[in-house]
């Protein structure tokens, strides 16, 4: 017997959930099932709309301006530029005071872990103290053993690229470590719990360790800046604290991964998924799907009738009247390639590709790569197009990364696709499933 | 007239380092200069094979002596670049019975350790192998790590006064008349170790003698005095697995052909390789079919090949040569021996010589030779002492690793560590400061780093060849940034900028070969984490134009 819903989703990371809280704003059945362990983790929290066009002209004052100019087959073209602004609103709800940049349309340049900065239009709370538009001088802290951030460098490299503040780095010795190789988790649990650690001046707690080692190095800078380790479940309140301690204000500067804002924004994601209902089944792959074999006619696009689930060997079969597909790009795996060809791994949606592999990229690391842009066309109702751009499916829809015809690490603009593209995907398929 | 060298050894791979080292140990006074990174031209770009011979036992036998000679002086002098893996010589049902006879009598004539293993036994040393493989000869095959073993004859030169100049392009040979008494360079930064940003100079350095040790690049160098050097240099891909298929060496039984070898290295597996002469050793093309045929043919003795991930590919050039009136058409045909071309005999040129031909598992036995033509023209007794001579790294090496702890590291981290330092580590990795990991792929520490960036200055291509950092799975997708964060504040904040954006790009000189599956997974990955969290392809600091902060946000609260 298969397992009923209206929507079902396919795919847990930024697209997908925002793909399920939009259809269940609906009230309608949804169920989000997903396999590995999203790309959240990787990325910086940052919510990026628009930073630069596709031909690089940027960093972007106003990303929405800017999305009128988008080439057709544009994601953010598909969906218009109201469901992008829509679909942003429905974030600042459901993310709340953990978010800042609501109040204007201008994107905010936030120092990252490299020393330069990045366009985004939202940004976690807990980097808004370190905008590069904000002129106060800045000390940045860094720890010994984490090299994935050098607090000197990052300085330097902000003053280079033209910053309009002093910024001064140090490096110093987090307070309690053991291990030269601890894990960020480790850092983010110390202070968390605010755990007891013994420095040279006796037994105190983590915090306090922290803010008595940077205090002698701060001259008359008004915030601090640290790597993103400062707590996972409490990072509110580790930043007050700090801040409180040292009289600074605190922020951090998103890292690579494993990334700790990733990790909170995957929290707060499912929280909410939690709370709207949704049926959250992780770590269970779609490995097929059936079309409906009877009922339609013979010209028009098939309907998906169930799609099998791989419960732990158990192949499962999941129906609903109306699928999101939410499962990534190159990276989550929701796009897929062999020596020969590039390719949807459930669905076999059409993915267009030069045939000769040696067309996928160019020579320059950094410049116009082919590959980047893999991914579904997909009709202005987000259904993915078949080579001969005729919808695969009467009842798929396809959101985020999974999605072509765009670059988003050049253009800055990979969090504002997942949620413009799930929102929309979400919200038609939770409307179209509740009929 | 006063000269700035006795010897003035052109080229930094196997060979010219190799001759360097020796001819300084013999006490004599050494410069030599390399165009790029030691190692970049062939030496860097070979397989990674310390052949037994038993490649040449049927068709070249006196290469094949060489080789069994020097592959067991190399396990002694140089243990820390070697690993003993062994190798099988693997006859496929279709290959031939009459060579693979001629294949084992010639080991055994050449004195190359040989013995016959049924498919069975030979499946039990490596399961991955074909099923239906016939048989196989096991010879004392191994894998040598060609940058280790190739920077340590630097370090050994150094430490016996040599002066080793990388980045210095050799522009113009000096020569009055018949006479060649030296080469004008241009140093890329400096002199000295390179330094991104740092301008460079031209430089005079005048020498008794020359040795132009720049194999497949010997030609362009001789055209600069006039001088014919017939080099015929022929091209190879190699293709880098992202594990290790097989733990011993695998070669295909057969007379000869493309992809017939795979050679675990390190933490990964290499396949090799194919034969086409080209015209110009630094450019010629490199394309997808060869990397297909490396997969295709080599699964035909490992299948699971078909289906691994291959991490980069990447080309060498081979410098052959042959006598001219020689005439030999297939590049595959023609001799894998040296030649030491004087050219005062030759040409009527004095004060140089080049070496071409030759292979790298016999390079010590080649600079030993060509030491002797050097110290005999300038009147030098003193012998040769390297066969005997540990490698800087090699010293003691059983000794020093039983009393070495695990200088706090974890153990696989430990262990890598320790086998890339051999007898450095403890001098390496011994320290007070905080040492985390910076390359997780390869398990290097940031002391390894540090020790690399000392020797080698704001190269982190250099870095990278002495420690094998960004060399693993994530492409240095994770660690190039790291590694780059350890060149501060030695280097200021332009100078890291430039040596990553080179490292980064080099990286992606060979990912390109292998962007399909987990490769293209990979690749995209790290394409947006430097470009997406990290602005690198967009930085402002490299931007033209500059940003008017004051528009963008400036925070609500």
């Amino acid at each position: 017997m298969a397992i009923e819903d209206d929507v079902l989703v396919i795919g847990g990371g930024l697209a997908g959930a925002t793909a399920a809280l939009a259809a269940a704003e609906e009230d309608v059945r949804v169920r989000l099932v997903s396999y590995k362990q999203s790309t959240l983790r990787h990325a910086s929290g940052l919510i990026d709309i628009l930073g630069y066009t596709p031909a690089g002209e940027g960093p972007l004052v106003d990303p929405f301006d800017a999305l009128e100019g988008l080439p057709e087959g544009h994601p953010y073209e598909r969906v218009g530029t109201e469901a992008v602004r829509e679909a942003l609103e429905f974030f600042d709800d459901i993310a709340g005071d953990a978010y800042d940049g609501a109040h204007t349309d201008a994107n905010a340049l936030v120092p990252t872990h490299g020393g330069t900065v990045k366009p985004t239009a939202r940004y976690p709370a807990s980097t808004a103290a370190g905008l590069a538009s904000d002129d106060r001088d800045t000390l940045l802290v860094g720890f010994e053993t984490l090299p994935d951030f050098e607090a000197p460098l990052a300085a330097a490299h902000l003053e280079a690229a033209g910053a309009p503040f002093a910024a001064r780095g140090v490096t110093v010795r987090f307070p309690g470590l053991v291990r030269d190789d601890a894990k960020v988790t480790r850092y983010a649990h110390l202070l968390d719990h605010d755990e007891a650690v013994t420095t040279a001046a006796g037994e105190t707690t983590a915090r306090d360790a922290l803010a008595e080692t940077v205090r002698g190095h701060l001259e008359d800078e008004t915030r601090v800046g640290f790597p993103a380790i400062l707590g996972d479940d409490h990072a509110a309140e580790v930043r007050a604290d700090l801040g409180e301690r040292l009289a600074v204000d605190v922020f951090e500067v998103p890292m690579g991964p494993p990334s700790l804002p990733g990790m909170r924004l995957e929290d707060l994601l499912y929280d909410a998924l939690e709370d709207a209902g949704v049926r959250v089944t992780t770590g269970v792959p779609v490995v097929d799907y059936e079309t409906e074999s009877d009922g339609t006619d013979a010209t028009g696009p098939d309907r998906i009738d169930r799609v099998i689930v791989d419960r732990h060997g158990a192949e499962v079969p999941h129906r609903a009247d109306q699928y999101v597909l939410a499962t990534g790009g190159l990276v989550g795996k929701g796009v897929d390639s062999e020596r020969e060809r590039v390719f949807e791994p459930i669905f076999d949606c059409h993915v267009p590709h030069a045939a000769d592999r040696y067309e996928w990229f160019v020579d320059d690391v950094f410049g116009d790569q082919p590959y980047a842009r893999f991914g579904l066309p997909v009709d202005r109702d987000l259904r993915p197009l078949d080579a001969g751009d005729e919808p695969e499916f009467r009842n798929l829809r396809a959101a985020g990364a999974v999605l072509g015809g765009y670059d988003f690490a050049a253009e800055k603009s990979g969090s504002g696709v997942s949620l413009a593209t799930g929102y929309a995907a979400g919200q038609r398929a939770g409307r179209e499933g509740g009929e | 007239m006063a000269r700035d060298t006795e010897v003035l050894v052109l080229g930094g791979g196997s060979t010219g380092c190799g001759i360097a080292r020796d001819l300084a140990m013999r006490g004599l006074e050494v410069t030599l200069v390399e165009r790029g990174n030691l190692t970049d031209g062939t030496t860097g770009r070979m397989h990674g094979l310390l052949h037994s011979g038993g490649r040449y036992a049927v068709s070249d036998q006196a290469s094949a002596t060489e080789c069994i000679e020097e592959n067991e002086i190399l396990r002694d002098i140089a243990g820390h670049c070697v690993e003993e893996t062994g190798g099988l010589f693997v006859q496929r049902p279709e290959d031939s019975d009459e060579y693979f006879r001629e294949k084992l009598e010639g080991c055994r004539e050449c004195g190359i350790p040989a013995r016959v293993l049924s498919g069975a036994e030979a499946r039990e040393v490596e399961p991955y192998l074909a099923e239906d493989v016939k048989r196989a000869i096991e010879v004392p095959d191994g894998a040598v790590d060609p940058f280790r073993l190739c920077v340590a004859n630097a370090i050994g030169a150094e430490n016996h006064g040599a002066r080793v100049e990388t980045h210095a392009e050799v522009i113009d040979l000096l020569r009055e008349g018949d006479d060649i008494y030296g080469v004008e360079v241009r140093h890329e930064s400096g002199p000295g170790k390179r330094t991104h940003a740092t301008p460079g100079a031209t430089e005079e350095i005048t020498a008794d003698y020359v040795v132009n040790a720049t194999g497949a690049w010997a030609g362009q160098i001789g055209a600069m005095a006039d001088l014919e050097v017939e080099v015929r240099p022929s091209k190879g891909v190699m293709t880098i697995m992202n594990v290790r298929q097989v733990d011993t060496v695998i070669n295909r039984c057969r007379p000869k052909g493309d992809a017939d070898i795979v050679v675990p290295h390190e933490t990964t597996a290499i396949l090799g390789t194919t034969d086409e002469e080209v015209s110009d050793p630094d450019d010629y093309p490199e394309e997808g079919w060869e990397v297909d045929q490396m997969i295709d043919t080599l699964s035909e003795l490992v299948p699971i090949l078909e289906e691994a991930r291959t991490i980069r590919s990447f080309w060498g050039v081979r410098p052959l040569y042959e006598p001219p009136g020689t005439g030999t058409q297939d590049p595959t045909d023609i001799t894998r021996d040296f030649f030491l071309l004087d050219h005062t005999d030759r040409d009527g040129v004095s004060g140089m010589s080049s070496i071409v031909g030759g292979k790298f598992t016999t390079y010590r036995a080649m600079a030993e030779e060509i030491s002797d033509h050097v110290c005999e023209k300038l009147g030098v007794t003193a012998g040769c002492a390297t066969a005997d001579e540990p490698l800087p790294g090699s010293e003691n090496i059983e000794t020093l690793e039983a009393g070495m702890d695990d200088f706090g590291l974890r153990s696989p981290v430990a262990r890598r560590s320790k086998q890339r330092l051999g007898s450095r580590a403890s001098e390496v990795l011994e320290t007070d400061d905080a040492n985390p990991v910076i390359c997780q792929c390869e398990g290097v520490t940031r002391a390894e780093i540090r020790d690399a960036v000392s020797q080698s200055g704001s190269d982190l291509n250099a870095v990278r060849i002495r420690t094998r950092a960004s060399m693993g799975n994530c492409q240095g997708g994770f660690c190039c940034q790291n590694m780059a964060n350890e060149l501060h504040p030695t280097y200021d904040e332009e100078t890291v900028r430039a040596s990553l954006d080179e490292l980064f790009q080099e990286r992606w000189k060979g990912e390109r070969h292998a962007l399909w599956g987990e490769q293209l997974s990979q690749a995209m990955l790290n394409y947006a984490l430097h470009a997406t969290t990290m602005n690198r392809d967009r930085d402002p600091a490299s931007a033209e134009a500059a940003v008017d902060f004051a528009a963008f946000d400036g925070g609500g609260r």
